[in-house]
């Protein structure tokens, strides 16, 4: 009997402590109210233009986007012309031409986003072993994604909680599963310069980015909701029409 | 009313070699149904009318997909986002899957309230289950094909499930694989088998419907009609009801198709699978998490290792579905009428919804032990239905349909039957 009370016990004690220590992974980021939430919300064209700023001089440096073409950049507000000039900045491997070389040239609307690596081995050779995952999903990848990504670039801690020991090369996270991430902090505020004067703090950049990102994740979301409400509407319309048959014409019947 | 549909002459030259208009007046017009039917009933057509919009969005989806393991993923994303209305073709499909389960559930669940497997509709309930073992089948490959992370190592997983089987289990696993991994042989068939396998469905349901049109549709009552007061033609009566029941539905669907499409998924889907990173944890789409929850709760017994036991059960808790009608050993069908029944019934119902709770986390701690609970309820309860059915004391069955129905509403009605329903 006392055998099986201690084994109980211990069946308590062992199923306790793991759902505690699975507790304690889970630090839920802060909620943000974001211009795209809600069946009426929109991507904030400005916050998505300061954000793919932010994007195209700190976060590229690593992190590919390798579903996104430059013409899908009118989406956030930037004119043809305007996208056109910012392709022909970049150097794009094509070819091969007819001496069958590849070759570069200036890019043009239609080229996928010029990754940072040309693979996965190049950029973890370059990266101390680590792969910079691709980020043009990744709001869409994660739960709670443009929360948990605001989360991750705001939630470094330098020096880590007291009794937290941080591997070689990991850098303490609050709002990272495990809290030992391999991205060296990339914001700290005042990391671009922002033409429409708005002060880039830490928090600024992260929520731009993450609308920018948000939008990359899902260009067509505007689109989407947009006709669902002209969708419900009509259905509204036509289920109330067909309520009122139904009555009629089951009115002798009941 | 046989008539006016063949006044046209064509139409008459046409039925008197091929009746399909006698065929539609009988099966879709005349057709008496008992007049007592409730909501309960417009699921049946609802995971018809599913199954259409499966197909055609499948169809188009299928246009744009290239099943690769190296340009899946990015097709899917394509037709996401450059495919016109690609993105509402996919998300009709991906939430589709979820509402023709949520459809089929409650139409499954309605048989078993009502008593609809008992005789003489045993055949009809049987391909039922066919029916759902196709959708799973379907689903579950259908999953896949996007080849994001819990596509494949979802398939890694249920794949292995026939490595437990004894002796050539490794062989048949090797065989469905076609390679030593799931690689793009895998992806291949499996998408091959997916847009075969909705076609199959499509077939067993014709049957289904065979069945059903024999002997009409159970009703809330479970008494077979007595005449024809006791039924009214399916159209105008069903075909609206179920129209408006369809527009309702659809709304909700609706809802979940524009405005939170990726609520019932897994964000995981959207990382490409890599073979080399296993997700902490890996979880089947919610429709499976029941019988996902019974795979993992079953401990070695005896002599049979736990993962075999487990596939054992998960598979046998649907097969049992085929013997219900020699379960049950109630000759009272529905449940009104059952006292005891009624209980145990929404017991299952809370049993599975339990179940799904514990399939959607890691066999751990408590999850462990009332999945084991859940587990052995499930098939318990089958037990229980044969014990119910022997000591339970139904009551009184109403004399008839109509009289039930009159008693209750207080009206008159006349024979529907008699009754000119047309538009002059």
């Amino acid at each position: 009997m006392r055998k099986l009370a201690l084994l109980a016990a211990g069946i308590a004690a062992l199923s306790l402590g793991a759902v505690a220590s699975h507790a304690q992974e889970e630090v839920t980021p802060p909620k943000v109210n974001w211009s795209f939430d809600g069946p009426f919300g929109t991507f904030d064209r400005a916050a998505a233009q300061r954000g793919f700023q932010v994007y195209e001089e700190v976060c590229s440096r690593c992190h590919s986007m390798n579903l996104l073409h430059y013409r899908d950049l009118t989406g956030i507000g930037y004119t043809e012309e305007q996208v056109k000039a910012f392709a022909s900045q970049k150097q794009v491997t094509d070819g091969p031409n007819d001496q069958g070389e590849m070759f570069q040239r200036p890019g043009r609307p239609s080229d996928k986003f010029v990754a940072p690596f040309p693979n996965e081995q190049a950029a973890r050779a370059a990266l101390n072993g680590a792969r910079p995952p691709d980020q043009s999903l990744i709001i869409k990848a994660r739960p709670d994604g443009p929360n948990y990504v605001h989360g991750i670039l705001t939630g470094y801690k330098d020096p880590p909680p007291a009794g937290v020991k941080v591997g070689e090369g990991r850098y303490y996270n609050e709002y990272f599963p495990g809290h030992q991430i391999a991205m060296p902090p990339p914001l700290a505020g005042d990391d671009v310069t922002y033409a429409d004067g708005t002060k880039a703090t830490l928090d600024q950049e992260s929520r731009d980015v993450v609308t920018f990102l948000a939008w990359a994740a899902e260009p067509t979301m505007e689109e989407r909701k947009y006709t669902g409400a002209k969708v419900l509407i009509f259905l509204l319309f036509m289920t109330g029409l067909l309520f009122g048959a139904k009555r009629k014409i089951w009115a002798d019947v009941h | 009313m046989a008539a006016p549909a063949q006044q046209n002459k064509i139409v008459r030259w046409i039925d008197h070699r091929l009746p399909i208009f006698t065929f539609m007046q009988h099966e879709l017009h005349d057709y008496p149904t008992p007049k007592n039917l409730s909501y309960w009933w417009n699921f049946g057509s609802l995971a018809g009318i599913m199954l259409v919009i499966m197909i055609v969005s499948g169809i188009f989806l299928a246009m744009q997909y290239t099943p690769h393991v190296d340009y899946a993923f990015d097709s899917v994303e394509r037709i996401m986002r450059d495919v016109n209305y690609g993105w509402l073709m996919r998300y009709i499909h991906m939430n589709g899957a979820s509402f023709f389960f949520i459809v089929t559930y409650i139409h499954i669940f309605r048989g078993l309230y009502y008593g609809s497997y008992k005789t003489p509709r045993e055949l009809l309930w049987m391909l039922g289950v066919v029916i759902l073992l196709l959708m799973m089948a379907t689903a579950f490959m259908g999953y896949v094909l996007p080849w994001g992370q819990m596509s494949f190592w979802g398939a890694t997983v249920i794949t292995n499930l026939f490595s437990a089987i004894p002796v050539v289990g490794q062989t048949i696993v090797a065989w469905l694989w076609g390679g030593f991994a799931v690689d793009n042989p895998t992806l291949n068939r499996f998408y091959s088998l997916h847009y075969l396998l909705p076609f199959v469905i499509v077939a067993v349901v014709g049957l289904h419907l065979i069945a059903l049109h024999q002997h009409g549709s159970n009703n809330p009552l479970g008494i077979d009609k007595k005449g024809p007061q006791d039924s009214i033609p399916f159209h105008p009566y069903y075909t609206v009801k179920d129209m408006f029941g369809l527009g309702v539905f659809l709304i909700i669907y609706a809802i979940f198709v524009f405005y939170m499409p990726n609520l019932l998924g897994d964000p995981l889907n959207y990382e490409p699978a890599n073979p080399l990173q296993t997700p902490p944890e890996i979880v089947p789409e919610w429709y499976f998490l029941p019988f996902y929850a019974m795979l993992r709760s079953v401990p070695n017994i005896l002599f049979i290792p736990a993962k075999l036991a487990g596939v054992i059960a998960m598979f046998s808790s649907i097969f049992i579905l085929f013997f219900l009608p020699w379960i049950d050993s109630s000759n009272v069908r529905s449940a009104r009428f059952r006292p005891i029944y009624k209980w145990i019934f929404w017991l299952l119902v809370i049993d599975c919804l339990v179940l799904g709770y514990v399939g959607a986390h890691r066999p751990e701690g408590w999850y462990v032990v009332i999945g084991r609970i859940g587990t052995f309820y499930y098939f318990f309860h089958f037990f229980l239905m044969w014990l119910i059915g022997k000591v339970e004391r139904p009551l009184a069955l109403p004399t008839s349909i109509s009289a039930a129905v009159t008693a209750k509403g207080g009206g008159r009605m006349a024979p529907a039957a008699s009754r000119p329903m047309e538009k002059p």
